[in-house]
């Protein structure tokens, strides 16, 4: 407790010159943070008190001292991140909490195949892009966490790490560039590590097009997951290509602002900002049976053919996957 | 018969500190230091001093009338009197004419240079965690970092003209420590730090201690080759203004740029704070693997990057908000709460 000194002894008032008091001195701050201590103690012992707990609920004091935990640590930079620049206390009380009322309470997302994805170790996580926004890998974020209990690393286009702002969220919650060297490190670490092959093709396609796969890259991510010898888990997700229903273009626009697209919908961007409100739909997140990548020798990476056909196996799996949960689904919005 | 070790860069402390030590090594006869100035000092004990310009052929004299045999190249910085030109002309004229005179030297067996982190750059589209073999996607546009890349490029080209000689190349991040004296220390040093608003970089340091045993290792007996020097773990640009106390003034990029260009007109040290390449690293910032020298080279630093951070920061004055502070008060706060609550007092209990 380094708050609550000593009064001064008045006998100690004669300061020596060397320990003058001085910006780095405690002397002057404890004398005002006592004073306001003790009003603050005061209110609370009294009317306060009984207010807080009948606003706020029983048991508002050790939330708010979890919270003011917390809170030191933030303002004096007391927390850790990881090289990627993951901060893990952020993700959680943070952005996580903040998604978790989108993801249970607006979309209702129906988190199936959980399962599939293993406790410990390493794991890459294949999924359908779609939606305009990428709304559809944070919510994948949001079920890894609640329902694996781990971390969902995401591999996001460079676009994100050129914007201000949005780099530094991104690199907060735990998503790095995607490419090679950062998807193989982080697979080799033992993280779970989630990819959109389509990019923006998927993410940006027209709604006439909507669960319809877009060519899967390179194939790097299956290259990445042999050298590590993780297994691939396909995930399809569905309900997300409703969300913003992209029925048009301002392909001058997007040119001009160096962007791969600037959507037209239904509500934007003839509604303003209200536009920008996603649709209410349903949604379901289908895990796929892993598939093994430890049987395969060393250099398989370096076997185009079988990157190719790895990578078609994984595409065609969630496009299967795609299109059974879309057969099942009694409505967009239900 | 034992070593006979050529110091360049002696007159730094880097390079000071380094010469005393080997010169109290075992199987080490000799050290030479080498520094364009007369001589400094706080010169060690046991060190010879040679004052020779490294950008004139005299380096050669040296190197055959001493006998040397290993040669540790540390005078490749960013700092230095008489401007950036002559800062650079050190650099990369140096380089290449202490390597013509080492090609010279039948009897030179290992050379140690020291290069920086800042070759790999700093740039959003790079990956997270630079490793020794990843190549730069551009050279540096220009200041020390474009110096050390073109430093280890004639590195390279020296290594293949006297594959008899063990080569190694030490990549260090930024250093730090009580001593610290590096364009990143005068930034921290800054009252408020200017940050570019949006961006958090991850930074990486190594504590001059570290520094120095890599140094050491290198010059004796270790694995040649080239090697990330850097402390575990990352720490966010907020993270050290707040372990430092120092507020931050969060600016828009091109407005980073200004304020930069502006103190680079000032004296010293807040001309130094703000070169081109250090607005990039507290832009983007940079992070490099080290499991390199953690395997092949055999060292693990004793210095976390935060310790590193840590021991720099017990040796600035404090800012304007100390961490102590800023606890002090939200502890004071949770034990007003804890008072209040006369029930279930074990319940309250820190997260």
């Amino acid at each position: 407790m380094t708050a609550a000194r000593e009064p001064a002894d008045p006998a100690a008032k004669v300061i020596p010159i060397e320990s003058a008091p001085s910006w780095s001195g405690p002397e002057p701050r404890p004398a005002l943070a006592d004073r306001l201590a003790d009003g603050v103690g005061a209110a609370l012992s009294g009317q306060l008190g009984a207010t807080a707990t009948r606003l706020l609920g029983k048991g508002w004091e050790q939330r708010a001292a979890g919270g003011l935990g917390f809170l030191r640590r933030r303002l004096t930079g007391d927390y850790e991140v990881d090289d990627f620049g993951f901060d893990r206390e952020l993700t959680e009380e943070v952005f996580l909490a903040m998604l978790r009322p989108l993801a249970e309470k607006y979309f209702r997302i129906d988190v199936r195949g959980t399962e599939h994805i293993p406790a410990d170790g390493g794991v890459l996580i294949v999924a359908n892009h779609s939606g305009t926004i990428p709304l559809d890998a944070l919510m994948t974020q949001v079920a890894v966490h609640d329902h694996a209990d781990r971390h969902l690393r995401m591999l996001a286009a460079d676009l994100v790490f050129v914007l201000p702002v949005v780099n530094e969220l991104a690199r907060k919650a735990g998503h790095t560039l995607a490419c090679n060297e950062d998807a193989q490190t982080l697979l080799e670490r033992g993280e779970v590590v989630g990819v959109w092959p389509e990019g923006f093709k998927g993410i940006g396609k027209p709604f006439a097009d909507r669960y319809k796969l877009q060519r899967f890259g390179r194939g790097g991510f299956v290259a990445s997951a042999l050298r590590a010898g993780v297994p691939i888990v396909p995930c399809s997700i569905v309900g997300a290509e409703e969300t913003y229903p992209m029925i048009g273009n301002f392909k001058t626009l997007a040119r001009l602002l160096g962007l791969p697209y600037v959507p037209i919908t239904p509500t934007f961007p003839w509604l303003g900002p209200l536009g920008a409100i996603p649709l209410p739909t349903k949604w379901t997140i289908q895990f796929g049976e892993p598939i093994p990548t430890d049987s395969y020798p060393k250099d398989a990476a370096d076997d185009p053919m079988l990157v190719f056909n790895l990578t078609d196996q994984v595409r065609e799996t969630i496009q299967h996957t795609l299109y059974k949960l879309l057969v099942q689904r009694r409505s967009v919005f239900g | 018969m034992g070593k006979v070790v050529l110091v360049t860069g002696v007159a730094h402390w880097l390079g000071a500190r380094f010469a005393g030590q080997i010169a109290g090594q075992p199987g080490v006869d000799r050290v030479v230091g080498v520094d364009a100035g007369p001589p400094p000092a706080a010169l060690p004990f046991g060190v010879e001093y040679a004052q020779v310009d490294l950008r004139r052929p005299a380096i050669a004299r040296v190197i055959a009338e001493h006998e040397v045999d290993t040669v540790v190249h540390l005078h490749v910085t960013s700092l230095g009197h008489g401007g950036r030109a002559l800062v650079k002309e050190t650099n990369v004229i140096g380089t290449m004419q202490l390597l013509g005179a080492c090609q010279k030297a039948p009897g030179v067996r290992r050379l140690v240079v020291k290069s920086t982190t800042a070759v790999y750059g700093s740039a959003p589209r790079d990956p997270a965690v630079f490793g020794e073999r990843m190549q730069p996607k551009a050279l540096p546009a220009g200041g020390f970092a474009r110096d050390a890349a073109e430093v280890e490029g004639y590195v390279r080209g020296f290594a293949r003209r006297r594959p008899d000689v063990a080569v190694t190349v030490l990549r260090f991040a930024n250093i730090l420590g009580a001593h610290g004296d590096t364009p990143l220390t005068a930034y921290f040093r800054l009252p408020l730090l200017p940050t570019a608003l949006g961006h958090d970089p991850r930074l990486q340091f190594v504590h001059e201690d570290d520094a120095l045993e890599v140094l050491r290792l290198a010059a004796l007996d270790a694995p040649s080759g080239t090697y990330n020097v850097a402390g575990d773990g990352v720490l966010l640009l907020s993270q050290c203004a707040r372990r430092l106390g120092r507020p931050t003034v969060p600016l828009l990029r091109p407005a980073l740029g200004v304020v930069g260009r502006l103190a680079r007109q000032l004296t010293a040290p807040a001309d130094r704070a703000f070169s081109q390449e250090q607005l990039q690293l507290l832009t983007h910032g940079r992070v490099v693997d080290t499991a390199l020298l953690r395997g092949t080279f055999g060292y693990t630093p004793r210095w976390s990057t935060s310790e590193a951070f840590a021991d720099f920061a017990a040796h600035v004055k404090p800012g304007p908000l100390p961490p102590a502070r800023l606890t002090a008060v939200t502890d004071r706060l949770t034990d007003l709460l804890a008072d209040h609550r006369p029930t279930e007092p074990e319940e309250l209990r820190p997260r």
